[in-house]
C-alpha cells in the first residue's frame, strides 16, 4: 500500500507541484494584488479595494487600451475567419485537378503561423516605412498620397490589424480545410439530386450548415488569439502613438514591468482572463452543444 | 480546366503572394548591399544581391548568441516538460490512486489560464529568490504544462490497458513501462507536443522581455529587438539577415515536415 502509494507520488508529484506553484498559486496571487496597490520591490501593500478596476475602466489611458483591444479584435476576427473560410474552400475545390499546387499553397498561407512574428514584424516595419518602404513607393506610383502606416493615429490600428489577418489566416484555413475533408460526398450528391445544380446553392445547402461547429472553433480561437495581441505592438509601435496601439496585454507589460506598478497589472491581467474564460464558456456552451450533428 | 477553377487558381495565387510578401522583402533587403538598401528607387527583388549582410550579422552582431540562447532555452523547457509530463501522463491514463479525478479537472481547468495571467507573481517569485536574469528564470515556469499533461495523457489512454498489464507481469517498473511502453507508443502525440513547445517558445517575446534584461541571455525574438534599437536605423540589411536566420530553423523543418507541423499547431486550439 504505501509502496503503491510511493510510486504514484513518484509518477505525479512534480507535475502536480509545478502546475500548483506555476499556475494555480500565481492565478490566486494576482487575484489577490489586483485589489491592492503593491509595487514591485515595495516591502508592504495596502488594500485599495476595486481602485484599480475603477482607474482601468475610469481613465482615458485604461479604457483606450481596452477600446484598441475590441477594436482591433473586430476588425482582425471576420477578416481572418472569412478569408480563411475562402482560401480554404477555393484550396478544397481545386484539391483534386491539381493536388500539387494546392499543397504548396497551403504551405505558403501556413508558413506566418510557424515564422517568428517578431522577426515579421521587423520585415513588416519595413514594409511600411515611411520613405524606404514598399507600401509607400507602390501608393506613390500608382498615384495615392504615402501612408503613414504606423505614425498615424488613426491608422495605426488598421496596419497592425492587417498583420494580425496575415498571421491567422492560414491557422483557420487549415482548421476550415480539416472541417471541409470530413463532409461525406453522398450529401452533395444527395443535394444534386435534390435540385441544387450550382456549385453556390451546394455550398449554402451543404457546405456552410455542415461547418457549423468548426466556424464557431475558428471564431472563439481567432478570437483568443486577436485579445493577446503583442508581439507586433512590442515590436512596431510600443502602443503609440499617443497610445493609439495600446493594447489590453502590451498594457499589462507596459504599468507591470516598465513602470512596476503590480498591483495595477494585476487588475488588467483579471479583467483580461476574465474576457478570456468569458469567451471559453461561450465555447462550451454554443460549440458543444452542436457538434454532435457532425 | 473549367473556368470557375481557373478563377479560383487566380484568386488563391494572388492571396499567396500577398502572403508571402514580407517573406520575399525579408530575404531581399537581406541580400541588398548598403547603397541600396537607402536608395529611393525601390524594388522589391534586389539588383546585385550580395551575402555580405549575413557575413555581417554572424561575425560582428550578436544573433549567433541569440541563436544558441534560443537553443538552450526551448531545448531545456522541452526536456524538462517530458521530464515531468510522461510519468504523469502515463499515471493519469492508466494507473488508479487517491486524487487522480482532481489532478485531471485540475489539468483542464489549468488549460485555460494563458501564460501572461501569471507572469506577474511568477516574476515576484523570481525576483525574490534573485533568479531574473538567468537561464533558469527562462525554463522552469514552463515545467507545468497543462496541455501537454492533457495531450499525452489522451494519447497513452489509447494503449490497450492488456499491454501494461503484460509490461507489469513481466516485471518492469511503473516508471519504467512509463518510458519504455507509453513513451515510445505515444511517439505521434509527443512529436506533435514538441513541435508545439518548441515553436511556442523560439518565437515567445513576452517572457523574455520581462524575465531577462542582459543581451547575452536573450533568445532569438529578444535579441533582434536589442539589436535593432541598437542599430538605430543604419544596418537594415543585416538587421533583416538576422531576422532570417531567426525564422530559417522553424520555417525550414515546418517544409520538410508540413504534416507534423500542420497537426503539432493546428491541434492546440485555444493554447495558439
Amino acid at each position: 500500500m504505501i509502496r503503491r502509494w510511493t510510486t504514484d507520488i513518484i509518477l505525479v508529484g512534480p507535475a502536480a507541484i509545478a502546475l500548483i506553484l506555476f499556475i494555480f498559486l500565481p492565478v490566486l496571487i494576482v487575484f489577490v494584488l489586483a485589489f491592492t496597490d503593491y509595487q514591485f520591490g515595495a516591502s508592504s501593500a495596502n488594500w485599495v479595494g476595486i481602485e484599480n478596476f475603477a482607474d482601468l475602466f475610469g481613465s482615458d489611458l485604461g479604457r483606450k487600451a481596452i477600446t484598441n483591444t475590441l477594436l482591433y479584435a473586430a476588425i482582425v476576427i471576420p477578416t481572418s475567419v472569412g478569408l480563411g473560410l475562402l482560401v480554404a474552400v477555393g484550396l478544397h475545390s481545386i484539391s483534386k485537378t491539381l493536388p500539387r499546387f494546392s499543397n504548396a499553397l497551403k504551405a505558403i498561407y501556413f508558413l506566418p503561423v510557424a515564422a517568428t512574428l517578431v522577426a515579421m514584424a521587423v520585415s513588416w516595419q519595413m514594409l511600411m516605412h515611411p520613405s524606404l518602404g514598399l507600401f509607400n513607393h507602390w501608393a506613390v506610383a500608382l498615384g495615392f498620397s504615402p501612408v503613414e502606416w504606423l505614425t498615424d493615429q488613426n491608422t495605426v490600428l488598421y496596419s497592425l490589424a492587417i498583420i494580425g489577418v496575415w498571421q491567422s489566416v492560414g491557422y483557420n484555413m487549415v482548421l476550415f480545410l480539416a472541417g471541409l475533408t470530413s463532409i461525406p460526398d453522398t450529401l452533395y450528391d444527395a443535394a444534386e439530386v435534390d435540385g441544387a445544380q450550382s456549385g453556390w446553392s451546394r455550398f449554402w445547402l451543404v457546405t456552410w450548415p455542415m461547418l457549423g461547429p468548426t466556424t464557431l472553433f475558428v471564431l472563439i480561437v481567432t478570437a483568443a488569439t486577436a485579445f493577446r495581441v503583442f508581439e507586433t505592438v512590442a515590436t512596431m509601435t510600443r502602443g503609440g502613438p499617443a497610445f493609439a496601439s495600446d493594447t489590453i496585454v502590451y498594457a499589462l507589460y507596459r504599468e507591470g514591468f516598465v513602470y512596476f506598478k503590480a498591483g495595477y497589472a494585476s487588475a488588467i491581467t483579471v479583467v483580461f482572463f476574465l474576457a478570456l474564460l468569458l469567451l471559453t464558456v461561450i465555447q462550451l456552451l454554443v460549440v458543444e452543444r452542436r457538434v454532435h450533428y457532425r | 480546366m473549367k473556368l470557375s477553377n481557373m478563377i479560383v487558381l487566380g484568386l488563391v495565387s494572388i492571396g499567396a503572394a500577398a502572403v508571402l510578401l514580407p517573406f520575399v522583402w525579408m530575404l531581399s533587403i537581406s541580400v541588398k548591399p548598403h547603397a541600396e538598401v537607402f536608395s529611393t528607387d525601390i524594388s522589391l527583388f534586389p539588383r546585385s544581391p550580395t551575402l555580405q549582410n549575413y557575413w555581417h550579422a554572424i561575425a560582428e552582431t550578436d544573433i549567433p548568441l541569440y541563436l544558441m540562447n534560443g537553443v538552450i532555452v526551448t531545448g531545456g523547457i522541452l526536456v524538462l516538460q517530458l521530464l515531468f509530463t510522461i510519468p504523469a501522463a502515463y499515471a493519469l491514463a492508466h494507473r488508479e490512486f487517491l486524487g487522480r479525478k482532481a489532478l485531471f479537472a485540475s489539468v483542464v481547468a489549468a488549460l485555460l489560464v494563458p501564460f501572461h495571467v501569471t507572469a506577474i507573481p511568477v516574476f515576484i517569485g523570481f525576483a525574490e529568490m534573485k533568479l531574473l536574469n538567468t537561464y533558469t528564470a527562462l525554463i522552469i515556469p514552463f515545467t507545468a504544462t497543462a496541455f501537454g499533461l492533457f495531450l499525452l495523457r489522451q494519447a497513452f489512454a489509447r494503449i490497450p490497458a492488456e499491454l501494461i498489464d503484460a509490461a507489469r507481469i513481466d516485471g518492469m517498473s511503473e516508471m519504467g513501462i512509463a518510458w519504455r511502453v507509453a513513451f515510445p507508443l505515444g511517439m505521434p502525440t509527443v512529436i506533435a507536443f514538441a513541435i508545439f513547445s518548441v515553436t511556442a517558445h523560439w518565437n515567445d517575446l513576452f517572457w523574455p522581455l520581462i524575465a531577462t534584461t542582459d543581451p547575452d541571455l536573450a533568445t532569438p525574438p529578444r535579441g533582434i529587438l536589442f539589436f535593432r534599437d541598437e542599430e538605430s536605423g543604419d544596418d537594415i540589411g543585416p538587421l533583416m539577415a538576422g531576422a532570417t536566420l531567426v525564422i530559417a530553423p522553424l520555417v525550414i523543418g515546418f517544409l520538410l515536415a508540413q504534416k507534423r507541423f500542420t497537426q503539432g499547431l493546428a491541434s492546440t486550439g485555444l493554447k495558439g
